[in-house]
């Protein structure tokens, strides 16, 4: 046999190709791009992270004024993309629950206009859904003047939507500490009762305790200090209103645009997980004398969620990468941010590696955090 | 006892019973039902009247139009040309309308089993070389079209389809990669395919508007629509790989060791035995990532490519038909729902019949 047909030699020849081959695609385009910024007298590196980035942002939950610096901004923008991300993972889970059992539901209607729902909303591109929505509030709405009233306090209009905001307190902090107290109080307690039936078979009640010691504390020490909480309800003064909470028509329309799209994919896992657990097994349980809610949590639960979660975190991430879309409507995210400091810098190469970090960077946590997940659900044994 | 005294047995058949089972069986799901028919007595007569009664079809002046309750249609009447082709010259607007329509014919050919055989292949590059000859122009005396005047429906079809077979062979060769025994090519795939996951598609886009022209040596010069599509290619490529890749996890052990008992070596037993296999598993998820790159294409608007998406935010910036844009989304959104659901249904259809002959 020849030495060429030798795999270990062959293999050895494929990876030394390879690697030389990425290299020197590595090199060329490293050298021309430095050609090119030589070329157009462009400065590289992050230097230009410490100096004053100079534009407005729509909003931004830290302290930012246009006087600081990129790097400053930057982080702004990540907050953003923190912000409105958290926001969509809590609205198109529960749209995506609902949706997803409705799909399922024995009644004819239900379950008709529930895949009625996905099959639109899935099929329809999430940069038009986010386009319309952002049309409709800042067309469609009326001006603040003839704001819409919710309810007290509470106003929708072309500016946003606006909401009473509690008052600060001092008070207030001992009532979060108490709630922080409260939660390993809960989880001690749910220990300790499952080592009693451990020992003796005797059931405890875990639901109104645990919620008692949750709760309980922060409500006493809420009431002992005098229940403090006054509302800041905004005002149209002039021309504006003042004074509340504010969730501005860029934040809603991106946060609606990716939840209800996103819903209509978390509800087809959900299906998914629900179908996936044979039906024997209820049975199963139920002729062992599970009551009905047992059922559910010890023996169906467990099942479906093994099913759901990892293809619902997918969707999480897709949701976060969606939200760099916020920079068709103007919404000050990671993405927007990165836009505007590469038209003002001209440094495309490092202003596109930090974005491309950070969102990967997220994305690899996720994921890691997933893999673990799986590993501690997985059935042992499987095959 | 005689008959007379047992109950009569509700009827299992006809539409009594229908409803009796799927609307009205307990006393909850009457109420759900009640609900929703409420729903829909709300929502309904409304969005008809605008949607039809109150509407505005043909050549209504916008005045006009600004005064009925209803939808303007008659803005999709006016804009048709510039939402469906962009700014391609105007009185050319046949060729890309002809380009298309091979582009379709050859999508709806391909959906056709009997007719995945390799001179398909072969049709389809011809199919792509007409529609490029129709587009640019220059020869056979047609125009010569720029292709930053290409736009509308046809520059999406050909995106998608353009993005994603290309990023085929891409993808089977990082799913092979992925699975290699050889470490560094492992290492390589493995890193291209979750960078390019880890990221979203604009920020690729991004890159190819912005980086692509520094990677260049200095006085060459890449076009807005080739970048993109590069860029298009290179994401489809890593979700392509990953959707291979639960092929070739799925062919079983025993074909390779097999393979490998009669002699046959890497290159061949991946030719001959598991791709073909593996491919036939996964073309519904192949179908599926069609359809989200059909959707993703719209996002090179944000980089200024007159995609359907963008000629359409282009015709609503009309001062005169400001006020019509839900209109003009409504319009594109039922194409793009049109053919997505088209596909996905085809894709659903195609996982039933390639799995017959596994299903016991």
């Amino acid at each position: 046999m020849p030495f060429w047909s030798n795999p270990a030699v062959r293999g050895g020849v494929y990876q030394v190709t390879v690697l030389a081959g990425v290299f020197a695609l590595g090199a060329y385009l490293i050298d021309n791009t430095l050609d090119n910024l030589a070329a157009r007298s462009i400065r590289s590196g992050f230097g230009f992270m410490a100096r004053e980035a100079g534009f407005e942002l729509g909003e931004s939950l830290i302290p930012y004024e246009p006087s600081d610096s990129y790097a400053r901004a930057y982080l702004a923008g990540f907050v953003n993309t923190m912000k409105v991300s958290f926001a969509g993972i809590v609205l198109c889970s529960i749209l995506g629950l609902f949706v997803g059992i409705a799909r399922l539901s024995k009644n004819w209607l239900v379950a008709r206009l529930a895949s009625f729902y996905v099959e639109t909303l899935r099929n329809i591109p999430i940069l038009l859904q986010l386009f319309f929505w952002y049309a409709l509030i800042i067309e469609v709405l009326p001006p603040s003047l003839d704001a819409i009233n919710l309810g007290p306090g509470v106003f929708l209009s072309k500016s946003g939507l606006l909401f009473p905001l509690p008052l600060h307190d001092p008070a207030h902090a001992w009532v979060g500490l108490a709630f922080l107290v409260g939660i390993p109080a809960a989880v001690f307690y749910g220990h300790w009762a499952k080592q009693r039936q451990n020992a003796t078979g005797q059931q405890l009640p875990r639901l109104l305790p645990t919620v008692g010691l949750v709760l309980g504390p922060a409500i006493i020490v809420f009431l002992i200090l005098g229940a403090p909480l006054t509302f800041e309800v905004p005002v149209f003064q002039r021309f504006r209103f003042v004074g509340g909470g504010e969730l501005t028509p860029e934040f809603l329309a991106l946060w609606l645009g990716l939840s209800i799209y996103t819903s209509a994919f978390v509800a087809e896992v959900v299906r998914a997980g629900i179908l996936a657990v044979d039906w024997g097994q209820n049975e199963a349980a139920g002729a062992l004398g599970l009551r009905r809610g047992l059922v559910l949590r010890l023996v169906v639960l467990p099942q479906a969620l093994r099913v759901i979660i990892p293809p619902t975190t997918n969707q999480y991430l897709n949701l976060a990468k969606n939200s760099s879309l916020a920079v068709a409507v103007g919404y000050p995210d990671l993405t927007s941010v990165t836009n505007t400091s590469l038209n003002q810098t001209g440094q495309a190469v490092e202003c596109i590696a930090v974005m491309m970090a950070v969102y990967l960077t997220l994305s690899l946590l996720i994921s890691a955090g997933m893999n673990i997940y799986n590993r501690v659900v997985a059935i042992p044994d499987r095959r | 006892m005689t008959d007379a005294a047992l109950p009569i047995a509700p009827p299992r058949t006809g539409p009594t019973a229908w409803l009796r089972t799927n609307l009205f069986g307990s006393w909850r799901n009457t109420l759900i039902s009640l609900g929703s028919f409420a729903l829909l007595v709300w929502a309904v007569p409304p969005l008809l009247d605008w949607f039809l009664f109150e509407s505005r079809w043909g050549d209504t002046p916008p005045a006009e139009c600004r005064k009925a309750a209803g939808a303007c249609w008659a803005f999709v009447h006016e804009k048709h040309r510039l939402i469906l082709f962009g700014r391609y010259p105007f009185a050319e607007q046949w060729r890309p309308l002809v380009g298309m329509a091979i582009l379709l014919g050859l999508i709806g050919a391909s959906c056709y089993r009997p007719f995945w055989r390799r001179w398909l292949l072969a049709v389809w590059a011809v199919g792509i070389a007409v529609m490029a000859v129709l587009m640019w122009g220059g020869v056979f005396g047609l125009r010569f079209v720029e292709t930053t005047l290409w736009g509308g429906l046809p520059l999406t079809f050909l995106l998608t389809t353009v993005g994603v077979g290309a990023a085929f062979p891409l993808g089977v060769v990082l799913a092979l990669g992925r699975r290699s025994k050889l470490p560094i090519i492992r290492a390589v795939s493995i890193g291209y395919i979750e960078l390019v996951r880890g990221v979203p598609l604009v920020s690729l886009l991004f890159m190819a508007s912005f980086m692509f022209p520094l990677f260049m040596p200095s006085g060459v010069q890449i076009n807005a629509l080739i970048r993109a599509q590069v860029a298009i290619i290179l994401f489809a490529g890593a979700y392509l790989a990953e959707v291979v890749r639960g092929g070739l996890q799925a062919v079983p052990r025993g074909q390779i060791e097999a393979a490998a008992a009669l002699g046959m070596g890497y290159w061949l037993t991946m030719r001959k035995i598991v791709l073909p296999q593996a491919i036939r598993l996964v073309i519904p998820g192949i179908v599926n990532s069609f359809i989200s790159t059909f959707k993703d294409t719209s996002l090179v608007a944000i980089v200024s490519l007159s995609d359907l998406m963008l000629s359409t935010r282009q015709a609503i910036a009309d001062p005169l038909w400001r006020p019509f844009f839900v209109e003009g989304y409504v319009f594109i959104g039922a194409i793009y729902l049109v053919f997505c659901f088209l596909m996905s249904r085809y894709s659903q259809h195609l996982e039933v019949q390639l799995n017959t002959g596994r299903r016991r």
